[in-house]
């Protein structure tokens, strides 16, 4: 068999273990659904409920995608106006610090007070989140540029412009996908958290976060499980999205983007 | 090419130049010099004798503290279009392939695309890099990397090239090799050339003059002139010429590390 079939094979085996073992677990304790479902009573729900649960999954996955996407078109104007001025880099970055610390559970009732609950709010909370990693992560990548090429654009005469759209952006996309990860992986989280505060009960704009309060509620313990799959397979999604990005943008030409690869 | 008539304007003029950095250090002390036109200048020296800060004074790179850079009766950064400096390493950009490094300057000079893949394939042919104009620079070695570098400098065909210990990472044997490619295009394209390296055998077999610098602060210490027959080759570094000139300037370097 190839190394791969046998990672294959092995990763198939921990899988069946881990599912025996939590039916194992409900045979012996004599556990009732409501406390914990068995790996076939959450298929089951998930059989019977996909509409609702495709429902909450796609409002999710706008919330995420798109404070993502703001974070991104923001942070990377944000960074580019930081590589510009020192003293306005100097002044300005405890702030995006700050962005990072404060918790998503004191931001989240300020927004629904001011802009009340909903898809938009959470989507607001998300944006948030994602933000300072992208900044901090491309205005590294953008100011820490090889002095000498720096004197190469010099010599060159190139214009303020030229050196930022041909030296220092370039230079700061492997700093940008890593922050992009690190966001990628929040704006999920993000998401779901969001809803806990800010979800709505509207029809249309329960997302998983909504969902998984009212399921836990309803004492619906395998619909909660369903939900935590889905949430699970957005989250590997968007991982997998970023990584192949990254891929595109990098494997010709830097050393970094190869060996994860291969791994 | 030593032998073209002197011009009333020097190349490169250099009086009572002195740089002291914003910490203090005084760098270079009242450097004096004149280069005329197709001279190839080589600084020699130890580390900390300055040789690559002279060089971004003359590439109007870093100002002068004191005294005064001239090159062609211009001031450094108003002839920066006449000059193409070369980096200790191949300094390429590693996200553009070999032909985009090289298009580099046209590029940022707006050249037409047909005018700039022109002068990159010209370029690419006289560095010997035609069957990896695609490649990307972490696919080639050391030396190729430094010939795509050269190849980027000469693209934009300058008058004057500022060379800063550009085959000081690479093994002896493609040191030799480049040093005599470098003396050939020299031949063809008649450039002024500064260059600075730390090799006594490779400022002898590459320069007309050979300026030997002191350190603490940055001074000339000797000016030594040489004068071995063209074309040089590989029977030139076997020639006894070669090898005492090479230990007279070994010996006046030495004088200088004692002093």
């Amino acid at each position: 068999m190839s190394r791969r079939g046998v990672l294959v094979a092995s990763s198939a085996l921990v899988l069946a273990c881990l599912l025996g073992l939590w039916q194992a677990i409900i045979w012996i304790n004599h556990l009732p659904a409501y406390i914990l479902p068995g790996p076939g009573a959450v298929v089951q729900v998930i059989i019977a409920r996909y509409p609702s649960l495709l429902d909450s999954l796609w409002i999710t996955t706008r919330e995420a995608a798109g404070g993502l996407i703001a974070s991104v078109a923001v942070g990377l104007c944000v960074a580019m106006v930081f590589s510009q001025w020192r003293w306005l880099r100097q002044t300005l970055y405890p702030y995006t610090i700050l962005l990072q610390t404060v918790p998503i559970v004191a931001i989240a009732p300020l927004i629904i007070l001011w802009i009340g609950g909903g898809i938009f709010a959470v989507t607001v909370v998300t944006f948030i989140i994602c933000l300072a990693p992208i900044i901090a992560n491309t205005t590294q990548g953008l100011i820490s540029v090889d002095e000498n090429l720096v004197q190469l654009f010099m010599m060159q005469k190139a214009s303020p412009a030229q050196v930022l759209f041909k030296l220092r952006l370039p230079n700061a996309l492997p700093n940008f996908f890593t922050g992009l990860r690190i966001a990628a992986g929040i704006s999920v989280i993000g998401g779901i958290t969001g809803e806990l505060f800010a979800g709505s009960a509207r029809v249309g704009e329960g997302g998983l976060g909504y969902a998984m309060i009212y399921a836990n509620n309803q004492m619906e313990t395998s619909y909660l499980f369903a939900l935590v799959l889905a949430a699970t397979v957005l989250g590997f999604s968007f991982f997998f999205l970023v990584m192949f990005l990254e891929w595109l943008a990098l494997h010709n030409w830097h050393e970094s983007s190869r060996p994860q690869l291969a791994e | 090419m030593v032998t073209e008539p002197a011009p009333t304007i020097p190349e490169i003029a250099l009086a009572g130049v002195g740089k002291r950095f914003r910490s203090g250090t005084l760098a270079l002390e009242d450097i004096s010099l004149s280069v005329e036109r197709g001279e190839f200048v080589t600084f020699l020296g130890p580390s900390g004798c300055g040789k690559s800060t002279l060089l971004k004074l003359i590439a109007g790179l870093s100002p002068a503290t004191s005294g005064q850079v001239q090159v062609n009766g211009m001031t450094p950064e108003n002839a920066r279009e006449m000059m193409s400096f070369i980096f200790q390493d191949a300094t390429l950009l590693p996200w553009r392939t070999v032909e985009k490094n090289v298009g580099l300057g046209p590029e940022l000079d707006h050249a037409a695309r047909a005018v700039r893949q022109e002068r990159v394939a010209k370029m690419l042919e006289l560095v010997g890099l035609s069957n990896v104009a695609r490649s990307y620079p972490r696919q080639l070695s050391g030396g190729m990397k430094m010939r795509v570098s050269i190849a980027r400098a000469l693209v934009s065909k300058p008058r004057i090239l500022l060379m800063d210990e550009p085959f000081a990472a690479l093994d002896e044997m493609t040191r030799d090799r480049l040093n005599e490619e470098l003396l050939r295009l020299h031949d063809e394209q008649k450039w002024t050339v500064l260059f600075v390296t730390h090799s006594v055998a490779e400022a002898v077999f590459l320069s007309t003059r050979i300026v030997i610098l002191a350190p603490h602060p940055g001074r000339v210490a000797h000016e030594l002139d040489v004068h071995l027959a063209w074309p040089r080759n590989a029977e030139t570094r076997e020639s006894l010429a070669f090898e005492e000139l090479v230990a007279h300037a070994t010996h006046l370097l030495h004088g200088v590390l004692k002093s």
